[in-house]
C-alpha cells in the first residue's frame, strides 16, 4: 500500500473487497430513499400542523324548495350567533355563495353548471388556538340548537392524517436504524471472514508483539475504505432518484398537497450518508477484531 | 540496558502440565528455570514436545496447569494489555517459520520494529545489514515462496533477532542449512548471547550440540524436561 497508512495484511483484493462496496452502496440507497422520507414528511406534518391551526368550519345544509333559501339563510344565521356566543371563538364569517363556488372551482371546473344547484353553506371559525374549546361538544350542541348544521372539523380530520405522517415518519427512522444494523452484522461477518483467510498473519503480529489495537487499525482502515467506496456509489444511484421523485411530485402539486420537496437540510445529511456508513463499518470492523483477538491466548 | 538483569531467571515453569484440547497431556511436571544469561540447547526425539514448549515460552499457549513466570511476572495474573510489552522481549524462531509469504524479505524483518513504532529511517538502516550478516544481501526484495528453505530460516531467524531479545527461542533453527551457515547462525546466536541475551536452542542436531559443548543441555523425555546429567537411561 503506498497510499495511506502502513499495513502488513495483505487485505487488498480479497473476497471481502468484492462485495462489501456493493452491499454498502445499496443500504446507502435504501437510507437515503427513507431519510428523505422522514424530511418530507416532517415537513408535511409541520406545514398542516401551521395551516389547521385555529379554523374550523361550519356547514349548513340548503333547505329545498322555494322558501327554502331564506330558511337557509336563517339557519345560518342561527349557526354563526351560536358560535359568537362560544367562549374561546374569536370570529365566525359566514361565506357568500360566489366564494363557496370559488372554492369549488379546482374540483367541479365550470361553476356555471352548479351555480342553481342548492349548495351548502360555509361559515368560517376562527378559534382561539389556546383555549381548550371542546369540539366534540361544541359540535353535538351545534347539530342539536340548528336544523342541517354541522361542524366539520379540520382539526380531527387532520390530527388522523398528521399522527398518520408521524408514524410512518417513525417507520423510516426504525428502517435508518435497521439498515445500520444490518450493514453492521455484514461488516462483522465480512471482518471474521477476512480474519479467518488471514489468520496465519495475524498469529504473528500477535506473537511478535503487536497490540491488538495495531492489527485492529489495519481492517478498519480497510473497512472504512471500503465502505465510503460502497457509500459514494449509493449516493451516486439515490440522488438521481431522489430528484426524479422530486420532480414528479411538483408536478402533482395542486394546492392541497403542501411542498413535498427536500429541504437542503435533508441534502446535507443524505451527502453525509457515506462517511456515516465507513465510520459505522470502521467500528464496526475494529470491534469485531477486538472481540476475536481476545480470543487468543 | 538490559533490566531483567536484576532478576534471577529470565523464565521460570513450576508444575507445569499441557495438553491439546481433550487429548493426553503432551507435557507434564515441566520444572526448570533459565538464568538471566545463559544458553541452553533443549533436545529430545520428535514428537517429544520440544516445539510445545517453546509455545508456552513465548505466550502462543496456556498451560493447562501450573505456573509460568515470564520475566518475574506470573502470566496468569498479567493483564492481556500487558502481554505484548513481554512478547517483543523474546525473539522466536519458528519451526515453520512463519514468514508472511506477500512480504518481501526485508519487510518481514522489519516486522517487530514497525510493530513497536520504530522509526522507518533506523528500520532501513538496520534490517539491510542484519540480512547482510545472514547472507542474504541480494535478497533484500525477494519475497518468501521465491527463496529456498535456508534462506527462508535466515530471514526467520533475522527477525526473531532485530529487535536485540532479552530471550531468544529458536526451534530447529539449523534444520535447514549446510554446516557452514549453521555454525555462523550459532555464533551470530552466541554474540547476542555475550550482549545479554538469553537463548534456548531446540535442535535434533546432535553434531551441532557437541560442537558447542560449554553450552548445557535440557532433554525433553516422556513429557517432562531433565537436565542433561541427569537423564534417565
Ligand atoms: N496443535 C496441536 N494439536 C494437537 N496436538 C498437537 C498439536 N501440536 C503438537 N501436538 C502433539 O504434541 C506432541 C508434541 O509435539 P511437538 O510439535 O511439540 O513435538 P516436537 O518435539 O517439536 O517434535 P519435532 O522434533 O518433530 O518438531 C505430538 O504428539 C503432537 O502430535
Ligand atoms: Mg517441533
Amino acid at each position: 500500500m503506498k497510499l495511506g497508512r502502513h499495513s502488513d495484511l495483505p487485505l487488498k483484493g480479497d473476497a471481502t473487497g468484492r462485495f462489501l462496496p456493493w452491499l454498502v452502496a445499496l443500504m446507502v440507497y435504501l437510507s437515503a430513499v427513507s431519510l428523505a422520507g422522514v424530511f418530507v414528511l416532517n415537513g408535511l406534518v409541520r406545514s398542516w400542523d401551521h395551516d389547521v391551526s385555529g379554523t374550523l368550519t361550519v356547514q349548513v345544509q340548503p333547505v329545498p324548495g322555494e322558501a327554502g333559501e331564506a330558511l337557509t339563510d336563517e339557519r345560518v344565521r342561527q349557526a354563526v350567533e351560536l358560535m359568537r356566543r362560544t367562549p374561546g371563538v374569536l370570529a365566525a364569517r359566514p361565506l357568500d355563495k360566489k366564494q363557496i363556488l370559488a372554492l369549488l372551482e379546482p374540483w367541479l371546473g365550470n361553476t356555471d353548471v352548479v351555480k342553481d344547484l342548492p349548495l351548502p353553506r360555509l361559515i368560517d371559525v376562527t378559534i382561539d388556538a389556546d383555549s381548550n374549546l371542546d369540539l366534540v361538544s361544541l359540535a353535538d350542541r351545534l347539530s342539536r340548537s340548528v336544523q342541517g348544521a354541522t361542524l366539520d372539523d379540520h382539526r380531527i380530520w387532520l390530527s388522523r392524517l398528521i399522527n398518520l405522517s408521524r408514524t410512518t415518519e417513525w417507520v423510516a427512522i426504525a428502517i435508518l436504524v435497521l439498515i445500520g444494523c444490518v450493514t453492521s452484522a455484514t461488516v462483522i461477518y465480512a471482518t471474521r471472514t477476512s480474519m479467518a483467510v488471514h489468520r496465519g498473519v495475524i498469529e504473528v503480529l500477535h506473537l511478535i508483539g503487536a497490540h491488538d489495537d495495531y492489527i485492529a487499525r489495519q481492517f478498519a482502515d480497510r473497512s472504512f475504505a471500503l465502505g465510503f467506496a460502497g457509500g459514494l456509489i449509493g449516493l451516486a444511484l439515490a440522488v438521481p432518484s431522489l430528484t426524479a421523485i422530486g420532480w414528479a411530485a411538483r408536478r402533482i402539486e395542486g394546492g392541497f398537497l403542501p411542498s413535498l420537496s427536500l429541504p437542503v437540510s435533508g441534502w446535507v445529511m443524505i451527502g453525509l450518508l457515506p462517511v456515516a456508513a465507513a465510520t459505522l463499518s470502521m467500528l464496526t470492523a475494529r470491534l469485531a477484531v477486538h472481540a476475536t483477538l481476545a480470543r487468543m491466548p | 540496558m538490559r533490566h531483567n538483569r536484576r532478576g534471577e531467571h529470565i523464565i521460570r515453569l513450576d508444575g507445569v502440565g499441557l495438553r491439546y484440547g481433550l487429548g493426553p497431556e503432551v507435557l507434564r511436571d515441566i520444572s526448570f528455570a533459565l538464568p538471566s544469561g545463559s544458553f541452553h540447547f533443549l533436545t529430545g526425539s520428535s514428537g517429544a514436545g520440544k516445539s510445545s514448549l517453546l509455545r508456552l515460552m513465548y505466550l502462543g499457549l496456556r498451560p493447562t496447569r501450573g505456573r509460568v513466570m515470564l520475566f518475574d511476572k506470573d502470566i496468569a495474573l498479567t493483564k492481556r494489555y500487558e502481554l505484548p510489552a513481554l512478547r517483543r522481549r523474546i525473539g522466536v524462531v519458528f519451526q515453520d517459520f512463519r514468514l508472511l509469504d506477500h512480504l518481501s524479505a526485508m519487510d518481514n524483518v522489519a516486522l517487530p520494529l514497525r510493530v513497536r513504532g520504530v522509526k522507518e529511517a533506523e528500520v532501513r538502516k538496520h534490517v539491510p545489514e542484519l540480512l547482510n550478516w545472514v547472507g542474504l544481501a541480494d535478497q533484500i526484495n525477494a519475497k518468501p515462496p521465491t527463496l529456498s528453505g535456508g534462506q527462508k530460516q535466515r530471514v526467520a531467524i533475522a527477525r526473531a533477532v532485530i529487535g536485540r531479545p532479552d530471550l531468544l527461542l529458536a526451534d530447529e533453527p539449523t534444520g535447514n542449512v549446510d554446516d557452514h551457515i549453521a555454525m555462523r547462525l550459532l555464533h551470530l546466536f552466541e554474540e547476542l548471547n555475550r550482549l545479554g541475551t538469553t537463548v534456548l536452542i531446540a535442535t535434533h542436531n546432535q553434531g551441532l550440540i557437541d560442537r558447542f559443548p560449554q553450552h548445557p543441555r535440557l532433554h525433553l523425555e516422556r513429557g517432562t524436561v531433565y537436565e542433561a546429567e541427569e537423564v534417565p537411561a
